[in-house]
């Protein structure tokens, strides 16, 4: 997605006001966007914690602000700059974190991103995109551009399988209908899923939802999929992120707000630690995040 | 309501911040004394519509808030609901509710980074002004305040002021004791800024430093007295933290006011 990431800014280069502060990241990736953006594209050094401030303080003063890092020292090691000088002003700071979830998995524990999101939507106003395609992308820096709250981008990978056309981006997207318990996955995720779930006979197949905008406050489910979980009395939910402070506990609290009573599958990410590490596709399976392991869920549930 | 200062208005402005302590309840008065001088002069004679101030020593929210009553961006009134339920004026400075305060800050380590980052930004839009940001000495200790020192220094901004309220002692002993930088400046000057050293009470040495030109970002290391005017209290620790008696106030007003 960084690809298009890049794409996208480049675009948005024009508007005088725009800043783009990285933390020594981006190379083979960001060039043009350095190009496009001259001596407002800045890296800001291996200095997380400034990198935020200083990001606040442009916002402040009216700049179109977009911080870049990996993902979790996006998040994590300035996380009180991201507290006190983003979000308690309501402050329009846009974190873009690259490699979310697993993405950078066999470089290890310290580069995994499996508690972004739910830390972050802790904060007051803070609004988290999690696209699913390569082709969300353009979509979604647009939107987080409209906006003038905080946010934060995970960015992961695009992961369609061939020959499929991902649907308009939308904060909820429908990707495999189907008759049974829906199932509902967080960001690229789900179009790992897309295969699989397809291949079921269509009478008891799930319907495959996709979740790219957080908190449920502001891109509340639709109806129809509330109806199918009420209606099925079951519905799967696989995001890579941890089980605490992840989308099914706010789905689930969600649900029984809104009087509907369904049983939860839930598949996360399981740790930082395993004994040995691999690519993402590894840590996935790890988790009983892969494929097969939703297959398998599903037939149990 | 700007005004140029002298000793005797200093004096009673720091008679107005016991007072304001004294009747919350609170402490955090030593830090605040040290950086009255300062604060006070840069709001009464040298802060301009298009210059802009952060208050990275949160716990000095205090003297912040008696020099912008001394200036009339505070009310009388709202100056007396300090640390009170339902006021504006919390013990560090709040987010969202007064013009002159940009930043809530408190947690040291996130002054400079802002300040720096307004300069920049300021720099950028062609704005104009300075960016003036007041930062303990204690504080040095964060490793954030570095990081912001390094972004300046390479962006050269010469439109950013750091100035440093050097009174020597942190919440829990000197800072000699707890983590020595002694003597500070020469820490600093590795970096490619413009350090000046100053008494931090002198109203003329503090306008002599802040009207000298400067290319790159400047510092002014204020060396300040915690506590300062109130014997009891002058490079006393405790009174980092302690709210003052009934007694201690008289005594402290009687001194102050020079009875």
């Amino acid at each position: 997605m960084r690809q298009q990431l890049c794409d996208a800014l480049v675009k948005r280069a024009a508007l005088p006001q725009m800043m783009f502060l990285t933390g020594d990241l981006g190379f083979m990736a960001l060039e043009p966007l350095s190009a496009a953006l001259g001596n407002r594209f800045i890296n800001a050094g291996v200095a997380e914690q400034n990198m935020v401030s200083v990001a606040a303080a442009m916002a402040r003063e009216g700049m179109d602000v977009w911080v870049y890092s990996i993902a979790p020292f996006c998040y994590a090691r300035p996380f009180e700059q991201i507290r006190n000088d983003v979000t308690f002003h309501a402050l329009p700071v846009r974190l873009i974190g690259n490699g979310g979830g697993y993405g950078y998995g066999v470089m290890g524990p310290t580069h995994h991103a499996i508690e972004d999101y739910g830390v972050l939507l802790t904060l007051p106003g803070m609004r988290v995109y999690i696209p699913v395609f390569d082709q969300d992308i353009a979509a979604v820096i647009d939107r987080v551009g409209a906006t003038d709250q905080p946010a934060y981008i995970r960015l992961g990978r695009g992961e369609a399988p061939p020959g499929f056309t991902p649907p308009e981006y939308a904060g909820w997207r429908q990707l495999v209908d189907g008759q049974g318990p829906p199932v509902i996955a967080v960001g690229p995720l789900a179009g790992t899923y897309i295969r699989a779930i397809a291949s079921l006979p269509q009478a008891t197949r799930p319907s495959l939802w996709a979740i790219s905008e957080l908190p449920l406050a502001a891109n509340p489910p639709p109806d129809e999929l509330i109806e199918r979980i009420a209606s099925r009395g079951q519905v799967c939910v696989a995001e890579e992120h941890v089980a605490q402070g992840s989308f099914a506990s706010s789905l689930a609290m969600y649900m029984l707000q809104n009087g509907v009573f369904a049983r939860m599958v839930h598949l996360h990410a399981r740790a930082h630690h395993y004994a040995k590490y691999g690519s993402q596709a590894y840590l996935r399976a790890q988790s009983g995040l892969d494929p097969e392991s939703l297959l398998r869920a599903l037939s149990v549930g | 309501m700007k005004s140029a200062l002298d000793d005797e208005r200093i004096s009673v402005l720091r008679q107005r911040l016991v007072r304001m302590h004294f009747e919350s309840g609170v402490g955090h008065i030593g830090g605040n004394l040290s950086c009255l001088d300062a604060l006070a002069l840069l709001f009464n004679e040298y802060l301009q519509e298009d210059d802009r101030f952060v208050l990275s020593k949160g716990h000095s929210a205090g003297a912040l808030y008696v020099a912008l009553w001394s200036v009339g961006k505070i009310s009388e009134t709202d100056l007396a609901t300090f640390h009170q339920d339902n006021t504006l004026l919390a013990g560090h400075p709040p987010a969202n509710s007064i013009e002159e305060i940009l930043f809530a800050t408190g947690s040291l380590g996130h002054g400079l980074s802002l300040a720096a980052g307004t300069a920049l930004a300021r720099r950028f839009k062609s704005s104009g002004g300075h960016t003036y940001c007041l930062t303990s000495d204690g504080e040095w200790q964060e490793g954030s305040t570095w990081e912001a020192l390094i972004f300046a220094a390479h962006h050269r901004l010469a439109n950013l002021t750091i100035l440093i309220d050097h009174n020597g002692l942190q919440g829990f002993g000197s800072t000699a004791e707890v983590a020595s930088m002694f003597p500070l400046h020469q820490r600093l000057q590795g970096f490619d800024i413009y350090i000046q050293v100053i008494p931090g009470h002198d109203l003329a040495s503090i306008r002599a430093a802040l009207d000298a030109p400067a290319d790159r970002p400047r510092v002014i290391l204020l060396n300040t007295i915690k506590g300062k005017g109130v014997s009891f209290m002058e490079n006393r620790m405790e009174w980092h933290y302690l709210p003052l008696k009934d007694a201690d106030y008289q005594q402290a007003l009687r001194e102050l006011s020079g009875e």
